[in-house]
């Protein structure tokens, strides 16, 4: 029996380009999008993006993308996988300048500075834009550290009472100083995962913030924690604008007073969000959230 | 106009519950119309056969409007439906409710009917609620119509049609009243006449509710207590 194998392999050999039809490019699909539906701007936006463009390498991630972040609103971004939403979030604090093959190109301003100049300084700019990730990663240190650390390194303390007082109200703020209260010298990896995501929103809420991003923080949650986290993101909206990408729906149309759904990078539809869950004008949001596909 | 499908979701399963409910609002819907048909015809021709049968019908209205209730019910909980979804399930929770209270008043033309079947002398005038009621029985089939094929122009023409019965059921009322004067010893089946008469203006109102509701599901536009005319020409 003859074991070797051919040396050409028989079905790479047929010729699969023969008949195939034309399979749009990505950019196709996206200039066959059209122009965003709905009110991409607000009377008194906190932040402003303006033709934003974002590119891995090669690939383009974000296509033109005009969006407003009101002052004290929540807004949500939707959209399946890969669509842009964690992307356009994480440009809105200069997270992606850690991964260098990542371009932004267009306009990004908060209280209208460009925060891509450079004289933006992009610690001080993440002081002012906080950010929660997905998964709860609170410092390997103290419940207290974990808060302290940020109002220290940025020198927003005064003396040591200063800094006490910023961690109580933090956590405070956090929702989470009743249940800490007595052991904040104890490690923050030592709580719950519900409790080390408001753990990581005081350490957020330390710093001061102006706008918090939230890239998914519930989706690690229990039912119980991620209640306790969409009650926070309501009080927070008092004080703070808040970005929150989302995969639950239900989430978005409970916390967020305006909607955006991302689709190939591109911004299909923005609006009320009571309006976007009831009556999208979009047919790929109409889709999307009554789950026909993503 | 907006397309609208119920159809096409990742999880199929949801297709078929709502597909299910639909198909049960129509059936819901026939049976309705039958019943408003029935209770005309025995009406008409004074029978108790027929008039005890619309009530019979009444109790499967009534428990196939608790049955697509629970459906609904089992969808919001289970499935959260967004959007035209969403649109879909208020709709038919709705619509059943006005399927139901359309029974009720069909009910009540076939219970006068066993009642006036029994007694002798009744006035002839009772036929002059012929008219009256091929119009709500077609204003019913066309809302019917209208919601079956999710169809917003038809829906438009047919809550239209409200106030012709609406004008038709003014002159009812005043035909009856001159029968009073004229004869007081018919002022009973007079009036029988006028609350039967007030049942089929029911219907219609209740017809013209479930053609705002198709509106409401295929637009997403609320067009209850607005001026159909300009609704129609926002929208169409």
């Amino acid at each position: 029996m003859n074991n070797t194998l051919p040396e050409t392999d028989p079905v790479a050999s047929i010729n699969i380009d023969q008949d195939k039809p034309h399979e749009q490019t990505i950019e196709e699909i996206v200039a066959s999008l059209g122009d965003t539906v709905g009110k991409t701007r607000v009377d008194n936006p906190k932040m402003s993006c303006t033709g934003v463009d974002v590119f891995y390498a090669d690939k383009q991630a974000i296509f033109g993308v005009d969006l407003d972040i009101a002052d004290n609103e929540v807004i949500s971004m939707i959209g399946p996988s890969g669509c842009g939403k964690s992307t356009l979030l994480r440009c809105l604090n200069r997270m992606n300048d850690t991964i260098p093959i990542c371009k932004v190109t267009g306009k990004l301003t908060l209280d209208g500075d460009d925060i891509y100049d450079k004289s933006t300084d992009p610690v001080l700019l993440r002081a002012r834009v906080g950010m929660v990730f997905q998964k709860p990663n609170p410092f390997p240190k103290s419940i207290y550290e974990n808060v302290a650390y940020g109002p220290r390194l940025h020198g927003l303390s005064r003396n040591k009472a200063d800094l006490d007082d910023i961690v109580v109200t933090s956590l405070k703020k956090a929702g989470i100083f009743e249940e800490v209260k007595d052991r904040l010298d104890q490690p923050g990896t030592g709580l719950s995962g519900g409790q080390q995501q408001r753990l990581c929103i005081a350490r957020t809420i330390a710093c001061s913030p102006e706008v918090i991003l939230m890239d998914e923080p519930c989706s690690a949650l229990d039912p119980i924690a991620t209640a306790k986290i969409e009650e926070l993101i309501d009080e927070l909206r008092e004080n703070y604008s808040i970005a929150i990408v989302t995969h639950s729906m239900q989430q978005a149309a409970r916390v967020s007073q305006r909607t955006a759904y991302f689709h190939l990078g591109k911004l299909v539809e923005v609006g009320k969000t009571d309006d976007i869950f009831t009556n999208p004008k979009h047919d790929l949001t109409e889709n999307y959230i009554t789950g026909r596909f993503g | 106009m907006k397309k609208f499908s119920y159809e096409g979701h990742t999880a199929h399963q949801f297709d078929v519950e709502l597909n299910d409910i639909k198909h049960k609002v129509m059936n819901m819907g026939g049976l309705v119309e039958s019943m408003v048909h029935n209770g005309l015809e025995a009406l008409m021709t004074m029978s108790a056969e027929i008039g005890s049968q619309v009530s019979a019908d009444d109790d499967r209205v009534n428990r196939l409007e608790l049955e697509i209730d629970e459906e609904c019910t089992r969808i919001l909980a289970r499935r959260q439906p967004a959007a035209s979804d969403l649109r879909m399930v208020l709709t038919i929770i709705k619509t059943i409710s006005d399927l139901e209270r359309i029974g009720d008043e069909a009910e009540k033309l076939g219970r006068i009917s066993v009642k006036l079947s029994n007694e002798t002398d009744v006035p002839r005038y009772y036929k002059d609620l012929r008219h009256l009621g091929d119009l709500v029985k077609s204003m019913l089939s066309d809302a019917l119509d209208a919601f079956t094929r999710m169809d917003v122009e038809s829906a438009f023409r047919t809550a239209a049609k409200d106030e012709v019965i609406d004008r038709e059921y003014g002159n009812f009322a005043r035909l009856m009243i001159t029968h009073m004067m004229e004869d007081p010893s018919h002022v009973s089946h007079a009036l029988d006449m006028s609350w039967c008469a007030r049942s089929l203006e029911r219907i219609a109102d209740h017809a013209c509710n479930i053609c705002e509701y198709v509106v409401y599901l295929v637009e997403g536009q609320d067009i209850r207590h607005a001026n159909l005319d300009d609704m129609r020409k926002k929208l169409l």
